[in-house]
């Protein structure tokens, strides 16, 4: 949906010195299969992915949920199978969210992007409550010069993607959504950045949907690069 | 209370229509008042204070039917009388059989959900027993015959001009419009009510084992009225809300006002042990309580929560924090999810009372954003007990077709590298085509659930991340491209 995420994450992996491999293989977590009750496709997509990236000696990930369920959900996944779930729970100890892996493993002190605005961070709710994201990204924002931090009201809140939730509970989710473009232009921000893209496609769709035009949705990691602050 | 939940789309979408009650949904102050008070505990006591809650629940449960059987003996020695009810009827049943048996033609109540799981009310006024609910969120919703739409703030849906019109044609009255004129009326007409009834009909927000104790956390006040007041008292909770001792209790009030209304303490607590009647010998009290005090303990449904994944559910001491701080809930209210217990609990408890084909929206309706789970008082991990339910739906092949094809053909094709990328090329070239000149998908032809209310940002490059990568790595990555944002080689100097 929007190459230029998973570019410009490389591109600050790769600026904190650290030798990155995209494996060409990879594919998906698992997330939508686990989270609609079907662990079976859900632990075949997880036995893949392990396969995958248990050599490598970090896993980064430029989401919050594919981070939360690769980090939290796969021992449990695995709950019953104590051959993968050993693997799972090795590798999920070296799984990070890129902001996380960045500021606390990465120790990343300048960042190449510039933004000359305000900008309000809403918390995805996998990295805020599964992987405790919260100061990380504000960390980084505040190395990116010209920027301005302004919370929004309620960041914390969920926007209302949820998956294939907003698929089945299109109206609800809308209206969730409709709550946080409410919120975010009540921080009055150019850009509101976050990392994950599901809320992303949320709340751009929303925000145009409801005629607001300017408001940027960007990814943090598209920021700290400043390879979308057009 | 005759379950609804099989309608939650039709209900939801009507509360979705309400702007008036979304207005008063987001106005609910308690997840900010909470904020206030653990902050003013200390976040890490508070966390603490969470672990022992939980734990406390956990050791009950482990033993609940030597706990419950503690109970009634303790309860017995001091002069009540415990009785079980497997459901709902029964426990109905039960209490006309104790009016009929006393005579009882009045009864003024506290709140109490199991009433509202037995429909008691219905049941006692079928008998020519009057029930009178003395909560005055509750008195609010009997006048309107309408069920509570949220545990501790059962009239929420209800607005005050509503209110105000209510009143006046119930009470046979001029209308009013301040609230406190509205409470000091409806105080003078359940005034009357309190001093005349012969029966108190109160629900327990804890049992004490080892004392045989009832605790019951109010704000009004009602809940000692309804305990004292009338010559007979019948106590109705489930079986779970059994705690070992007077300590044990201690711990969790710490946590329930905080949890429920952001209050440090409730403004009432009562703990209320046995009856007027003397005990072994003792003198008589006959002005401290009634003359006879009754516990129905009720199953309905409980038992089919112990001993399985679902157990931790029944630490569960109905604070609604979940709901407070559910977005969902915020967004489409109690009366969407059909029976007693809306938000994130009713949504686990719901379906395994009535039935998971009977609820197969309630586990469903959530976007596991886990801010439920982070303010549970006791730790009930609710997101994964609603993806439990999830998956015995697919094992009872409960979900439409349509949805697990798409599932399954999704994990087929992530399964299939090769396969994967050619659909997720294509996916992006037919997305590409249907947005406008910004990029906006307005109409999505198999996902108009999503497009009814909001665009869909279409793909910002023909190329995938995917593509890029396997270019760079035969060094021919592609220019900046101002159209689709793709940036331009980034400078790559890994500082090995």
């Amino acid at each position: 949906m929007r190459p230029s995420i998973g570019i410009a994450a490389l591109q600050l992996l790769e600026l904190s010195g650290c030798e990155v491999k995209v494996p060409a293989e990879q594919t998906c977590c698992g997330q939508p299969g686990w989270n609609s009750g079907e662990s079976n496709s859900a632990s075949a997509l997880a036995r893949k992915l392990i396969d995958e990236f248990e050599n490598c000696e970090y896993l980064v990930v430029p989401s919050g949920s594919c981070a939360g369920m690769i980090r939290v959900h796969y021992a449990a996944l695995f709950a019953e199978q104590p051959f993968w779930r050993a693997r799972a729970e090795a590798l999920a100890a070296r799984t990070y969210e890129l902001t996380d892996f960045l500021v606390n493993v990465a120790r990343l002190k300048s960042v190449p992007g510039r933004f000359d605005g305000v900008v309000a961070y809403h918390d995805s709710c996998a990295g805020l409550r599964e992987l405790g994201v919260k100061r990380q990204p504000r960390a980084l924002l505040e190395l990116v010069p010209g920027l301005r931090m302004s919370e929004m009201p309620d960041c914390e809140v969920c926007c209302g993607f949820g998956g294939t939730f907003s698929l089945k509970y299109g109206d609800i989710s809308a209206a969730m959504a409709e709550t946080k473009c409410h919120n975010i232009r009540a921080a009055h921000a150019d850009a509101v950045v976050l990392g994950d893209l599901g809320c992303m496609l949320n709340i751009e769709g929303r925000l145009r949907k409801e005629g607001d035009a300017r408001t940027q949705v960007l990814h943090i990691a598209e920021v700290l690069t400043g390879t979308r602050n057009g | 209370m005759q379950t609804q939940s099989m309608f939650f789309k039709k209900r939801a979408g009507s509360a979705l229509a309400d702007r008036t009650l979304r207005g008063s949904l987001q106005k609910l102050p308690f997840a900010e008042r909470r904020a206030g008070v653990v902050d003013e505990f200390g976040r890490e006591e508070f966390e603490a204070l969470r672990a022992a809650g939980a734990e406390v629940r956990d050791r009950v449960l482990e033993n609940l039917d030597a706990w419950i059987e503690r109970f009634e003996a303790q309860a017995n020695r001091r002069g009540a009388t415990v009785l079980f009810a497997r459901d709902g009827r029964e426990a109905a049943a039960l209490v006309l059989e104790i009016c009929k048996r006393h005579g009882l033609r009045k009864a003024i109540k506290s709140k109490s959900m199991l009433s509202e799981e037995a429909d008691l009310n219905r049941a006692l006024a079928a008998a020519g027993v009057e029930p009178v609910e003395t909560d005055l969120g509750e008195y609010i919703c009997q006048l309107a015959d309408e069920p509570p739409s949220h545990i501790i703030a059962p009239a929420l849906h209800k607005t005050r001009e509503q209110i105000g019109r209510l009143f006046a044609e119930r009470h046979q009255k001029p209308v009013l419009d301040e609230p406190e004129l509205m409470t000091r009326e409806a105080r003078e007409v359940l005034r009357g009510h309190f001093l005349s009834a012969d029966l108190g009909i109160s629900g327990g927000n804890f049992l004490v084992a080892e004392t045989g104790s009832l605790a019951l956390v109010t704000n009004e006040g009602n809940g000692r009225m309804v305990t004292t007041l009338p010559r007979v008292h019948i106590a109705i909770t489930g079986i779970e809300k059994v705690v070992p001792t007077l300590e044990d209790l201690s711990t969790l009030m710490r946590l329930l006002p905080r949890s429920a209304t952001g209050q440090a303490i409730s403004n009432y607590f009562t703990v209320v042990t046995g009856t007027g009647t003397p005990i072994d010998g003792a003198p008589a009290r006959q002005d401290e309580g009634p003359e006879h005090m009754y516990f129905i303990l009720v199953e309905n449904g409980r038992t089919r929560l112990v001993g399985n994944e679902l157990q931790s559910m029944l630490r569960c001491i109905r604070c609604v924090a979940c709901m407070n701080h559910c977005p969902v809930y915020q967004t489409i209210g109690g009366h969407a999810y059909g029976w007693v217990y809306p938000g994130p609990m009713g949504a686990v408890l719901t379906p395994v009372f009535q039935g998971l084909e009977n609820a197969l929206d309630l586990p469903q309706a959530s976007t596991m954003c886990g801010a439920c789970s982070v303010v549970c008082p006791v730790k009930i991990p609710l997101p994964d007990l609603l993806r439990k339910l999830r998956e015995r739906q697919v094992e009872r092949h409960l979900r439409p077709l349509g949805e697990t094809l798409g599932l399954r053909v999704w994990s087929w094709l992530a399964c299939r590298p090769a396969s994967y990328a050619f659909a997720t090329r294509l996916g992006v070239l037919a997305l590409r085509l249907l947005g406008d000149r910004r990029g906006m998908i307005h109409r999505l032809p198999f996902a108009s659930a999503w497009t009814d209310g909001r665009f869909m940002p279409a793909p910002r490059a023909s190329r995938t991340f995917r593509d890029w990568y396997a270019r760079r790595g035969q060094n021919l990555a592609p220019r900046a491209d101002s159209n689709t944002g793709l940036p331009p080689e980034t400078p790559l100097n890994p500082s090995r």
